[in-house]
């Protein structure tokens, strides 16, 4: 089984290899959105430091959203993916795989860019560092989560936007404790309940995730 | 009485047929009856004047619209243990309805919002919910629609339904306690005044109303979604001549 599941993120890790303007794609375009807002509001470092959590958090899920799309279209295109399901190997250990896979080429990156971004917005280090530490626990539920509904929408038309629909909603709580952990640390009042909560977020999310996509994967596949 | 002999699409079809009359004209006269209160025997409030009244329809249909998702997780957790095709039938038939009522609730939230607060939206943690309740239940009827197969859309909508059912306590909790770090105390929707017995009733009539209301438009168009995936049989067909010659 371990063996299944590393099999699954090498294997991904070495596509994304080989294909580098696919994920970075979207890493591009989570710097691209970010960069949008300060010519939208305008560049007052005040009022961009108080924006800058929501900015950067919201950017990070439009971009999962956009990477999403891929993790199991392509393997459902060439076929290799109904060859996994039919292989011996739980379905729960493949979603795991990718997910896995789907974070460190997506959310790994993300901790870099967003310290230079936070700069760009005026926030203090100490609020830098809460932000990269709410990504670090917060991205690891875009992927599962985002998982889910990249399983439900495989292979439908508009599954992209569709993709959107399904999953925005339930990334709120994410949204809301990692967001708030930077306000948290601006006003002054800490972010240790935010990241506490947004951690059990994750950990729910880590349980339950894999097991419904690969529920959906059988259900999309079959 | 052997509940797996209701299960059968042909069965309900006949069944269902012949409750729906009972549900909407109870519907329709619990209706009648609760807006008669609302509107003449209720009291105008010392507080909030005439304006008060809508929570007559405000307050069932945010109940009502949450409660649907509810019985959707139900059937779409029947469905998925049992393989009951019935089950995603009825939690198919149910979402528009709670897509309407959590509409409503909106709707008529930012109607009392704007006498009230002097704003006809305020990011308020339960308009935030309902507003993101309104988004699950437009995901789930647009998965629904982009899957032509009916198999898969039924599975994949019922997974969809029950992580979100999953998801819902914590994104309630989550807007609140965002809300109440954003807010402060600008306004306590939790302290309700105490009510006067007959506004009370009103509201319960009126819910009663909404349930029987759900209750018949469900059945009505579960029975539509029945003829639709049973076109193939003799019955069917049968029952669609019937139904055109009426």
């Amino acid at each position: 089984m371990w063996r299944f599941l590393l099999t699954v993120i090498r294997r991904d890790l070495l596509l994304a290899a080989r294909r580098k303007g696919d994920w970075l794609t979207s890493q591009f375009f989570f710097v691209m959105v970010v960069s949008m807002f300060p010519l939208g509001i305008g560049a007052d470092p005040e009022q961009l430091r108080r924006v800058a959590g929501g900015v950067l958090w919201v950017a990070a899920l439009l971009a999962s959203l956009l990477s999403l799309q891929r993790l199991y279209a392509d393997d459902h295109r060439d076929g290799s993916l109904e060859q996994m399901l039919l292989s011996p190997q739980p379905a729960l250990i493949l979603a795991l795989g990718k997910a896995i896979a789907h974070w460190l080429i997506f959310g790994l990156p993300l901790l870099v860019i967003a310290p230079l971004l936070g700069l760009q917005f005026a926030l203090p280090p100490d609020a830098i560092g809460t932000l990269v530490i709410a990504l670090a626990i917060g991205t690891p539920v875009l992927s599962l989560l985002g998982g889910v509904g990249a399983a439900l929408t495989l292979g439908l038309r508009g599954g992209g936007t569709l993709l959107t629909l399904l999953i925005l909603p339930l990334y709120v709580p994410a949204l809301i404790f990692g967001a708030g952990a930077v306000d948290g640390v601006l006003a002054g009042l800490g972010a240790e309940a935010q990241l506490s909560l947004l951690g059990a977020f994750m950990g729910l999310c880590l349980l339950l995730a894999p097991w419904v996509t690969g529920a959906a994967l059988r259900v999309s596949v079959d | 009485m052997n509940l797996y002999h209701y299960a059968a699409p042909a069965t309900f079809y006949r069944l269902a047929g012949r409750w729906t009359p009972w549900f909407a004209w109870g519907a329709g006269l619990l209706t009648g009856i609760g807006l008669y209160i609302s509107f003449f025997v209720a009291p105008t409030d010392f507080q909030q004047g005439e304006a008060y009244r809508i929570i007559f329809i405000h307050v069932p249909a945010a109940w009502m619209s949450m409660f649907i998702y509810l019985v959707m997780a139900f059937w779409c957790a029947i469905g998925l243990a049992f393989n009951t095709r019935l089950s995603f039938l009825m939690a198919r038939a149910l979402a528009p309805t709670g897509a309407l009522f959590c509409f409503l609730a909106l709707w008529t939230g930012a109607l009392w919002g704007k006498p009230m607060w002097g704003a006809w939206w305020v990011w308020d943690a339960r308009l935030t919910s309902q507003l993101i309740l309104l988004f699950l239940y437009v995901g789930i009827m647009a998965l629904w629609a982009a899957i032509d197969d009916p198999k898969r859309g039924d599975r994949a909508g019922a997974l969809l339904i029950l992580v979100g059912a999953v998801n819902v306590p914590i994104i309630y909790f989550s807007v609140k306690w965002w809300n109440t770090l954003h807010q402060g105390s600008s306004i306590n929707l939790t302290k309700a005044p105490s009510m006067a017995t007959i506004m009370l009733v009103g509201m319960l009539v009126m819910a009663i109303a909404a349930w029987l209301y759900t209750i018949a438009v469900a059945l009505v168009r579960v029975r539509g979604l029945i003829l639709e995936r049973e076109r193939h049989t003799d019955w069917a067909q049968e029952a669609m001549k019937a139904l055109k010659e009426a």
